[in-house]
């Protein structure tokens, strides 16, 4: 028998009970909660008359619709319907007994930020929330995952959900990755080679010596894009890097229970003789700084490459889509990357907001400006506690005298949901994980990289090869 | 859950790939608590002419007449044809919520991507997979026709054409069950309450610091 892959240790660790139909009850160990999936939820909870099955399993925060302009209480959010949610989840995790890392706690920010950083999410664990970058938390080889409404309430109520097993997929990038290659780069790499749907119904796993030389934020963004692969859950198996980022979290294990749990947590590796339903193969060699030019995220380029010609593609649907995106982009096929003009800059989101994100960032900045055309750059750490760090090494203040913005904890303009937005035809270079049409404002166009390409653009004004810039 | 048993209805075409959950229903109108109330913001960047807000009255909005449900010829369609990976991006489960809202009861693709097609499962909205081939030539029979309806036929598992044909598709057992039932999934698994109870001690005594509570202090 073939051994076990790390998602069927995950699954098997978890299984609570089997239908004949081939569904299953799986148990999940943390539930994270934020304030725009979950009222229907806690409204569906109130309705049946039930209680959260485990109110202690559950972690909640703000962070989609919160201003990045400071504000001392709800009363100051100036838009009313966001104003009502972050209430609403007051209220609800109140009403619940539910642990809510609220306004103006240090612990407040990004789901997927906050969740790793407090040790709320551990090796081995399921993992949860009504937001698909859940498989951020995978870097911690965990089973993490994004789920619909109806399932947070399942999960509230049940402390299970139904679910049938994925196929097993395993990204293998070998080698050493090239000077200004990020993580962010690798991911993206990897989503244009295997396509928008690639992972579908998959569980994937990132594996081969580049994945294992990333830090664990690193991997962290490489896990968070799975989603944009098609994949719900990306992972990485643990090694000493995972061990050490997580010893001494505040709900880390002490003691004899560490002692215990590092001994389990190492078990949770693929077996050498464990077989994937798909493996992909990638040589780190071939990985350079990425720019998306299109409105999918399989829409990407290398930054020395020209923009692609729809017409050498062969499939009709993929045609007419990358037509469409040219025009929404108001871009032209075969110009160069470097042609393309920034006019605002986002360094933030769940895929990119962690301190050594804003390290990378203000190394490109340190001692430049931003380019007079460019009319905006947002830095928005992940968290409180990102912030707080980021500050004590005074990057804020590097940030600031290049004329950026320094911003409070949010997922701000990844998904304009709070007032950073862009405005029609505007151009971003976005560190965040979607270009889709209008993401970050109606007929705003998107371009992701990694924190280093995005600091490198707004000096510039446009993209350019962070390889190329004098240190 | 509302019960899925046979539909017919009116088929409109949606003739793109990758439809995102952040087309079919744009991050804006997410500030809403209810489950209900998305369907006049359905697709509201391709389907209006302006940018759209939470409490517009979208009666007085200007519409742009070249976007599919906007035409005279499928006002009322209950049945969406699309392209593959329908529903990728973001969790949000208001995208099956405004489908639904609008009047949408089933979906024709050949493929969605993993947490929309499930989330559809939850409100009784049903997603087909079709073959490739098969939904192209639905595409082009719609092209052809005045008034292009299907029959879905979920007990039997198949959708039927005004020709008389019938077009298998799969499905999950227990997927079908409640959809056919209208169950409620949460009863349904709190009848294995035995089962978690069970395994959480197991559990707990194994991995004490899996259950280690979130400190508010």
């Amino acid at each position: 028998m073939a051994g076990k892959t790390l998602y069927d240790k995950l699954w098997d660790a978890h299984l609570v009970a089997e239908r004949e139909d081939g569904s299953a009850l799986i148990y999940i160990d943390r539930q994270i909660i934020h304030e725009v999936t979950s009222p229907q939820a806690f409204e569906g909870l109130r309705l049946a008359g039930r209680k959260p099955w485990r109110a202690g399993a559950s972690v909640a925060t703000i962070d989609h619709n919160v201003p990045t302009t400071p504000f001392d209480s709800a009363a100051d959010i100036e838009d009313e319907t966001s104003r009502i949610q972050v209430t609403t989840l007051q209220d609800n995790t109140r009403e619940f007994g539910i642990t809510e890392y609220g306004i103006g706690d240090v612990r407040q920010g990004i789901v997927h930020v906050m969740a790793p950083e407090q040790g709320a999410v551990l090796p081995g664990m399921t993992v949860v929330c009504g937001d698909s970058h859940t498989s951020t938390n995978g870097a911690l080889a965990c089973l993490a995952h994004g789920i619909g409404t109806s399932e947070v309430e399942h999960v509230l109520a049940t402390q299970t959900l139904v679910a049938s097993k994925m196929k097993n997929m395993r990204v293998q990038v070998d080698g050493e990755l090239g000077p200004g290659v990020t993580a962010k780069d690798v991911v993206l790499h990897i989503i244009g080679v295997i396509g928008t749907a690639g992972g579908t119904g998959h569980a994937i796993e990132f594996a081969g010596s580049a994945i294992r030389s990333l830090s664990l934020e690193g991997r962290m963004t490489v896990c968070n894009m799975s989603i944009e692969a098609g994949a719900r859950a990306g992972m990485v198996a643990v090694d000493d890097t995972t061990i050490d980022y997580v010893r001494g979290r505040p709900a880390a294990p002490k003691g004899a229970d560490w002692d215990k749990a590092e001994a389990y947590w190492r078990t949770l590796v693929s077996d050498d003789d464990a077989e994937f339903d798909t493996e992909v193969k990638i040589d780190a060699a071939d990985i350079r700084p990425q720019v998306s030019w299109g409105t999918s995220p399989e829409m990407v380029v290398a930054v020395d490459a020209l923009l692609p010609d729809p017409a050498a593609e062969q499939d009709e649907v993929k045609r007419s889509g990358m037509q469409r995106a040219y025009e929404y982009m108001g871009l032209e096929p075969g110009i160069k990357v470097s042609d393309i003009r920034v006019d605002r800059v986002f360094i933030g989101s769940c895929t990119n907001s962690r301190i050594e994100d804003l390290r990378a960032a203000a190394e490109v900045v340190k001692g430049r400006k931003k380019a007079d055309s460019v009319k905006q750059v947002l830095v928005v750490p992940g968290s409180g506690v990102v912030k707080q760090q980021a500050e004590q090494e005074g990057l804020d203040k590097i940030f600031l005298e290049a004329g950026f913005e320094w911003r409070q904890p949010g997922c701000s303009m990844c998904l304009a949901m709070n007032p950073d937005r862009l405005q029609p035809g505007e151009h971003c270079a976005s560190t965040s994980n979607r270009n889709f049409e209008g993401r970050q404002g109606n007929g705003g166009r998107t371009h992701l990289v990694s924190p280093a390409m995005a600091a490198a653009a707004a000096v510039a004004g446009h993209f350019v090869d962070i390889r190329d810039l004098d240190a | 859950m509302e019960k899925f048993v046979k539909h017919t209805g009116l088929v409109a075409p949606l003739d793109r790939a990758n439809v995102d959950t952040d087309q079919i229903i744009p991050k804006q109108f997410l500030k809403s608590i209810k489950r209900t109330g998305f369907g006049p913001n359905l697709f509201d960047e391709w389907r209006y002419l302006d940018e759209g807000q939470p409490g517009q009255d979208n009666d007085v909005r200007p519409k742009n007449p070249d976007f599919v449900l906007n035409k005279p010829q499928y006002q009322g369609a209950s049945v969406l044809l699309t392209r593959r990976n329908f529903g990728c991006g973001s969790s949000r489960e208001h995208a099956p919520w405004a489908l639904m809202d609008f009047g949408f009861k089933a979906i024709i693709a050949p493929s969605y991507a993993d947490i929309f097609y499930n989330n559809c499962f939850k409100n009784g909205l049903l997603p087909i997979v079709l073959p490739d081939a098969t939904v192209e030539n639905l595409f082009k029979a719609e092209a052809a026709s005045d008034d292009f309806r299907l029959t879905v036929d979920l007990e039997n598992q198949q959708v039927l054409t005004p020709d008389g044909e019938a077009l298998p598709f799969d499905i999950d057992g227990f997927r079908k069950h409640c959809l056919l039932n209208g169950l409620d999934e949460i009863g349904l698994s709190l009848q294995q309450a035995d089962a978690i109870r069970a395994y959480e001690s197991r559990r707990q005594a194994a991995e004490p610091w899996v259950f280690q509570e979130p400190q508010q202090q």
